[in-house]
């Protein structure tokens, strides 16, 4: 019988992980230098919104399959007219997005470049005010309805509408508190960019929410 | 290099600053600790009310009548009465004792020290979180103190009996809407508490801590808090719809032609089934916020002690990941006899039996881990092993339970009860014990009685058993859950069973005390402790100093050079080498 002596394989001597530094994953990396988490992290607020975000977008999904499943199994469903300043409000509140946007590339001007004749206040003013607006129109949606007869606990449909659109409500007053917060910083000069991008970030989610939630209404309701 | 907005806060000066409205995690962590057990205190005596009352009906507790009139005329008390106790000492339990204290206690406190932070990146929404947790509680208890005491809903507050009002019974008025209330606040401080864990984890590491080099506790924190952040994001809705219906007269949970006590309800059209999919997709997650942080702990404790890491520590991390993911798969097994769509039940059992692969997977490589190991015996890593044994003994059950065809006779059975006391309730405590044990010298400088810990241990675990075993008989001889006594025939022979158990839940109970007592008396008088008592490696151990300073590093954040478990190894300071320390070693093992 004839037997061939094989060479035992050769194993190549490779790193169990790809790391940088050629598998000695312990230890420095190869430039010699620990690198620092914050270094390459976002800042803690930018985490800190998304986190915030991910956690109201949470919270509008659970009311949404609520109103599905109190739609679909249920025969008391009245359908009824959106007020039609809604769709004003709408407006109003993209506005504000847009306005707070030029406010922040005129934020970033003003402290970057430390111009003192840029008014990024006046922009930041306006989104205020637009915002406020927005709650007012609301507040008006509110009584169009209440006038129609309306009200909470009138039938579901109008249940789902005070409950959606008053927790945007609280949540959007919270954002009108955080541009309060920006403005007073930008006047004592302690603005930081991570807190301006921060409130910007979650005044933009309140808008698309709303987008969101009108579309929502208009469909179900 | 951006300007890193770190948590720069200034030490305290003023008493109320350090002890009371502190920025300081570590004392928030140790808040969080004594309204944890604060709360298990109460959550525990509420349960000796209750065995009494099932072994022996008709006994008279002296001095019930003082707790509620109402409730317990002539000290005996009324069926009513229990179902209130019942319903309270679940929800303290579940939310204040095993949510609070191996997450927002020991992961304030130890969490940022790990990663080789001063601080969370938001320390005052950090010391918010606690106050309101503790808001939430205060308002929980006072629905003792209301005319017709707590609700009678059970922690699962089902519909719609929860959403009726004060027609249901004693309690389902002010007593529903307070324990909502409370809830809803309950899930803003742990928002505001995930918020803090996630982004210390992302942002606060410290230079060389990458993620993989993170020790299985911090793995164990962030998973938790991800799962924290969406899951209490949807009880919160839930809380406000159902005070709604209470206060408002919406009928959001209650459906048309609803008749209790006789009274037809004037709500229509709500749907009760929407508030148990509400309910429990947070409710499954709820149950793995509680015990994967024990889960980390008991990898942590069970490292050190053996002195080599774990098979696979990715696949660990990983499985804690799985876990997390499913969790939002499997809430339907709560609702297989709910009367949902019986196709639903298949699609929840499912990955329910799937989610048994990421569990049995982290218990076979603790097992294969441990195996040939020479574990160090403390009572930190006996009672790991006991949170082992829990699990397995808990978690078989758990089996049975999620096929719909055996959950059908077993539901609502003690089979339940056995299964989530045991694998939940008891492993979860394992897990806060072994924590305590092992953090404490590094809390307050000072060893815990390792006699007085033993003793602690071994009746506790004996006597667990002894509780919770012959749960698992009583399901399957049909003993229905939440009952306050068992008056029909076939109930009738399983009442020594019912008195065995309340003897040993009294004893056990009493057995705590000695642990209490070694947690006061070693706070002051214990023996005073090294800076590294079990020769650990990860960051916590080395602070300057016992318990930490104020920015936790003493000014000079560590820079982290290993990871973090280099068992095994000639170090020179023994057989390991610490994180931080700038020895050049071989690695034990190349990380697969």
């Amino acid at each position: 019988m004839a037997t061939t002596v094989h060479e035992p394989p050769k194993l190549e001597r490779r790193p169990a992980t790809s790391g940088s530094n050629g598998g000695f994953r312990d230890m420095l990396p190869a430039g010699g230098l620990p690198r620092t988490a914050q270094q390459y992290a976002p800042p803690p607020a930018s985490t800190g919104i998304w986190v915030v975000l991910a956690a109201i977008g949470m919270s509008f999904a659970a009311l949404t399959s609520a109103l599905v499943v109190r739609k679909g199994g249920s025969t008391d469903w009245r359908h009824f007219t959106l007020p039609s300043v809604l769709y004003f409000n709408t407006l109003l509140l993209i506005a504000s997005s847009v306005t707070l946007e030029i406010s922040r590339k005129r934020v970033a001007a003003f402290m970057g470049v430390g111009r003192v004749g840029e008014k990024p206040l006046r922009w930041l003013y306006l989104t205020l005010a637009l915002g406020l607006a927005f709650v007012a129109g609301q507040y008006i949606a509110w009584r169009q309805l209440n006038a129609q007869g309306l009200y909470l606990a009138t039938n579901p449909a109008s249940s789902f509408f005070y409950v959606f659109t008053a927790a945007h409500a609280l949540h959007l007053i919270g954002g009108l508190g955080g541009l309060l917060r920006v403005i007073m910083k930008l006047n004592n000069s302690s603005l930081r960019k991570t807190t301006m991008d921060a409130t910007s970030r979650y005044w933009h989610f309140m808008d698309v929410l709303w987008v969101y939630l009108l579309l929502l209404l208009w469909m179900k309701l | 290099m951006h300007d890193t907005a770190h948590a720069a806060h200034q030490a305290p000066t003023s008493f109320i600053r350090k002890h009371v409205f502190s920025l300081d995690h570590k004392v928030i962590g140790k808040q969080y600790y004594g309204l944890a057990l604060a709360a298990v205190l109460i959550g525990m005596f509420l349960s000796w009310l209750m065995r009494i009352h099932l072994g022996w009906t008709n006994f008279a507790i002296p001095g019930l009548h003082l707790l509620s009139a109402n409730g317990a005329p002539g000290d005996v008390m009324t069926p009513e009465y229990y179902l209130q106790l019942m319903t309270m000492h679940g929800t303290i339990m579940v939310f204040f004792v095993l949510t609070t204290a191996p997450f927002a206690a020991f992961g304030n406190y130890f969490l940022p020290i790990q990663v080789g932070a001063e601080d969370m990146p938001f320390p005052r929404f950090n010391m918010m979180s606690f106050w309101v947790t503790l808001t939430a509680f205060i308002v929980l208890l006072a629905s003792f103190f209301v005319s017709d005491g707590p609700t009678l809903g059970g922690w699962t507050q089902y519909a719609p009996l929860s959403a009726v009002g004060a027609v249901a019974g004693p309690g389902e008025g002010t007593g529903v809407v307070l324990w909502a209330a409370s809830i809803g606040i309950f899930c803003i401080g742990q928002l505001l508490g995930s918020l803090n864990f996630i982004t210390t984890t992302l942002d606060m590491r410290t230079k060389g801590m990458s993620l993989w080099r993170l020790p299985m506790t911090t793995w164990a924190w962030f998973i938790t808090s991800v799962m924290g952040l969406t899951a209490f994001a949807v009880l919160m809705p839930a809380c406000i719809l159902l005070i709604l219906d209470h206060v408002a007269g919406t009928s959001f949970f209650v459906a048309s032609n609803t008749v209790i006590n006789d009274q037809l309800q004037p709500h229509a059209g709500g749907s009760t089934l929407l508030w148990q999919h509400l309910f429990w997709f947070f409710g499954h997650p709820e149950v793995y916020i509680a015990i994967v942080p024990g889960m980390g702990i008991v990898s942590h404790v069970l490292i050190t002690n053996m002195r080599r890491p774990m098979l696979s520590h990715r696949t660990l991390v990983y499985s804690f990941g799985a876990l997390a993911v499913l969790s939002y798969m499997v809430y339907g097994h709560h609702m297989f006899v709910s009367g949902m769509n019986p196709v639903s039940s298949l699609v929840f059992s499912f990955p329910t039996l799937i989610i048994t692969i990421p569990s049995t997977i982290v218990v076979l490589i603790w097992l294969g881990s441990l195996y040939g190991s020479k574990l160090r015996i403390n009572t930190a890593s006996l009672f790991s092993l006991g949170f082992i044994s829990m699990f397995i003994a808990g978690g078989v059950s758990g089996f049975f339970l999620a096929q719909p065809s055996l959950d059908i006779m077993l539901h609502a059975t003690y089979f339940v009860v056995g299964h989530f006391h045991m694998v939940m309730g008891v492993a979860a405590m394992f897990g806060i014990f072994a924590g305590t044990y092992f953090w404490f010298p590094k809390m307050y400088g000072r060893m815990m009685n390792e006699t007085l810990g033993k003793i602690h241990f071994w009746i506790t675990f004996v006597g667990t058993y002894c509780i919770f075993m012959p749960f698992h008989y009583l399901g399957l001889a049909g003993n229905i859950r939440r009952y306050q006594a068992f008056v029909v025939d076939y109930m009738q022979p399983l009442i020594p069973v019912h008195r065995f158990i309340t003897i040993a839940a009294l004893t056990t109970g009493a057995a705590q005390l000695i642990f209490i007592f070694n947690l006061f008396y070693s706070r002051f008088k214990g023996e005073v402790a090294p800076a590294n008592p079990w020769e650990a490696t990860s960051l916590e151990w080395s602070t300057p100093s016992s318990p930490p300073p104020f920015d936790n590093f003493g000014g000079k954040l560590p820079v982290v050079y290993h990871d973090p478990y280099q068992y095994g190894i000639d170090g020179s300071t023994g057989d390991y080498v610490m994180q931080d320390s700038p020895e050049q070693i071989k690695t034990v093992r190349d990380e697969a």
